[in-house]
């Protein structure tokens, strides 16, 4: 049986979180470009303007002012939809900010294909490979709103750049309250033996989903929230292909690049195993509602199943 | 004490630049008592055929890099660097100092040149240009390189840093000025003017963009390539302070600088007629120099020019 979970805004965590912060350090300032409604920094902004700076629909131009206010001692989060923070100013990522290290968050909404109705040009499906890409940046992909308050914060007190990724639905919440974030560490979610299905952002509740149906048929699945894509925790990945002997990877995003390519570059490094990608393959998406997106492209609890099914008839 | 707005006038008539004068006097109307003195001048004069000089020797050395834009900006930056900004060279982190921000990544060795006869590290350390494990980059590396505040070389990002800068100066309650020197191709980029706009938007008065109008840029003259006229007139447009000097002379140069000081509200451009390979005859007007090295007979060549 399949549980009915409480829905969270991660955007919404962030918002709030960043009014926390500003309040307790005033080196803290926020950017956004024209979307602070719907990333919710307008909720930082309302409190602490002198210390928000809407940069108008410029994204190059904010990711610039922000490489700026980080050189000068500034923590600096700035947001926008994940399309636009990283394809629409990627050079700017590269040059001003990944190269010298500054201390710039990233903080990008709307990353997926649930952006829904929207379509194809909002549709993030590119933005973890073109974050990945670039070295001294970490990059995150919170499962919830309750991990995505843990994550602001730890980003806050943690030197360099960072892109984190969060989600426009509402999301089911898969950590319990006191959940404690740390960057580069897994989070088990579910013991098993048979396989292991790792995952993150909102395919963390699909995958607690079809591990708790699997288990009914007998198929004991360890689940592992790899929110942190970058550094990766290797020593998690490793364990489980030692101890569980094949694994299935699922993420909102394409196959290239993510979570599934950073966790079989680990795999066939250290032990290789049988393993199967729930992800989307080389194609740009449609309008549609959310859930209606994740099912056409079987990013669901279904297809981690069906994957983790071929990966055991592969298994030795 | 030499009147700031006679100095320019002075200045002007004995300068070849490509100036109309009543754009360089309205533009100084409003000028400081606060001029240099003559003999100040000249030794600015000096050290900018100094750094020129500097520039030959490195490109040949190394074999690659980019003479036309670093000639063309050395009065600029030798008056930044030598009388307009206030700097610990033996402290480049200072918090308190005036920021200098490349934009225009190419002319990294006109900044390299001016940061060593500064102080920030050894002459010496020149000719390493460009060599594997060299501080000094082939384009500006903030992480290498004492005293550069940017990382550059992909054009069009600086004017956003300085912004970023500024905005942090009035967080902080600190009274350093900010100032970015832009190329006039490099304002083909969107993202100029994505600053552009910005910039008087946060009514950054301690900002000031400098840009070397050679007219010039990698393909040809800027008017065949990308249009960029009128320029003034669109800073202007973009709610800027606008100034057009003679950017080979240095007393407009500082006069200009004396006066975006005064301007409250809004930042400052300065747009700098230059004549890009200025000071080696062969090299001036001569888009093969953007980004070509002397040889060894043609850097003798300019190295005799420059004596
Ligand atoms: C984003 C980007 N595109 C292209 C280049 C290659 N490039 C280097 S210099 C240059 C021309 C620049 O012209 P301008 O700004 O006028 O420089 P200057 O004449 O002062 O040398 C180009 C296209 C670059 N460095 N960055
Ligand atoms: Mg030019």
């Amino acid at each position: 049986m399949v549980m009915a979970r409480r829905l969270a805004s991660t955007r919404e965590a962030y918002g709030k979180t960043l009014v926390e912060l500003g309040h307790e350090n005033p080196d803290i300032v926020v950017l956004d470009a024209d979307l602070s409604k719907s990333t919710r920094t307008n909720l930082f902004a309302a409190r602490f303007p002198q210390r928000f700076f809407d940069c108008g629909v410029a994204e190059q131009n904010m990711v610039g002012i922000s490489a700026g206010l980080a050189a000068s001692g500034k923590i600096v989060f700035a947001s926008s939809f994940a399309v636009f923070a990283t394809a629409r100013c990627f050079d700017q990522l590269r040059v001003s900010v990944a190269q010298p290290r500054l201390n710039v968050k990233i903080v990008a909404t709307h990353g997926g294909v649930t952006v829904g109705e929207d379509g194809f040009s909002h549709h993030a499906i590119e933005d973890l490979a073109l974050a990945c890409s670039l070295p001294g940046f970490a990059v995150v992909v919170p499962a919830d709103a309750v991990e995505t308050a843990e994550v602001i914060r730890a980003a806050s007190v943690t030197p360099g750049p960072f892109y984190i990724r969060l989600s426009r639905p509402d999301t089911p919440v898969v950590c319990e309250d006191g959940y404690c974030f740390s960057l580069g560490k897994a989070a088990s979610m579910r013991q098993g033996s048979d396989a292991t299905i790792i995952a993150n952002g909102l395919m963390v509740a699909e995958a607690l989903d079809a591990a708790e149906s699997l288990a009914g048929q007998g198929i004991e699945c360890r689940v592992l929230n790899m929110s942190t894509l970058k550094p990766l925790d290797e020593e998690a990945i490793v364990l489980a292909a030692r101890e569980t002997g094949a694994i299935v990877t699922a993420e909102e995003h394409l196959r290239q690049g993510g979570l599934g390519s950073g966790v079989a570059q680990v795999v066939v490094q250290h032990d290789p195993v049988p393993m199967s990608f729930v992800a989307l393959t080389d194609t740009y998406t449609h309008s549609g509602k959310p859930q209606e997106l994740l099912r056409q492209h079987g990013l669901t609890a279904d297809g981690i199943q069906s994957a983790i099914k071929s990966v055991l008839s592969r298994k030795g | 004490m030499v009147g700031g707005t006679e100095l320019v006038k002075e200045a002007h008539a004995g300068s070849s630049g490509n100036l109309s004068a009543s754009a360089v006097l309205s533009s100084a109307e409003a000028l400081p008592s606060m001029a240099p003195q003559d003999t100040e001048i000249e030794d600015l004069q000096r050290m900018a055929k100094n750094l020129r000089r500097h520039v030959i020797t490195m490109i040949a050395e190394a074999g690659s890099g980019h003479p036309g834009g670093s000639l063309s900006a050395v009065e600029i930056v030798t008056a930044l660097f030598f009388r307009v900004l206030r700097h610990r060279p033996l402290e480049p982190g200072w918090p308190g100092r005036d920021r200098f921000i490349l934009s225009k990544g190419h002319a990294a060795p006109l900044l390299y040149a001016a940061l060593a006869e500064c102080g920030y590290f050894d002459v010496a350390e020149l000719t390493s240009l460009r060599k594997l494990g060299s501080p000094l980059q082939g384009h500006t590396d903030r992480t290498r390189t004492p005293g550069v505040e940017m990382s550059s070389g992909s054009l069009g990002q600086g004017l956003s840093f300085g912004i970023g800068t500024a905005l942090a100066a009035r967080l902080d309650s600190q009274s350093y000025r900010v100032y970015v020197l832009l190329g006039d191709g490099e304002c083909d980029e969107g993202q100029v003017w994505e600053a552009a706009m910005a910039a008087p938007h946060f009514g950054l008065d301690n900002l000031v963009a400098i840009i070397d109008h050679n007219k010039q840029q990698i393909d040809g003259w800027n008017s065949e390539v990308m249009n960029t006229e009128p320029l003034a007139e669109k800073w202007r447009a973009f709610g800027w302070e606008v100034l057009e000097v003679d950017g080979h002379d240095i007393g407009q140069i500082l006069a200009a600088f004396n006066h975006a000081e005064g301007v409250k509200g809004r930042p400052t451009a300065i747009i700098a007629h230059t004549i890009k390979g200025k000071g080696v005859s062969f090299m001036e007007n001569n888009p093969d120099f953007h980004g070509m090295a002397p040889t060894r007979e043609q850097a003798a060549k300019a190295l005799e020019e420059l004596a």
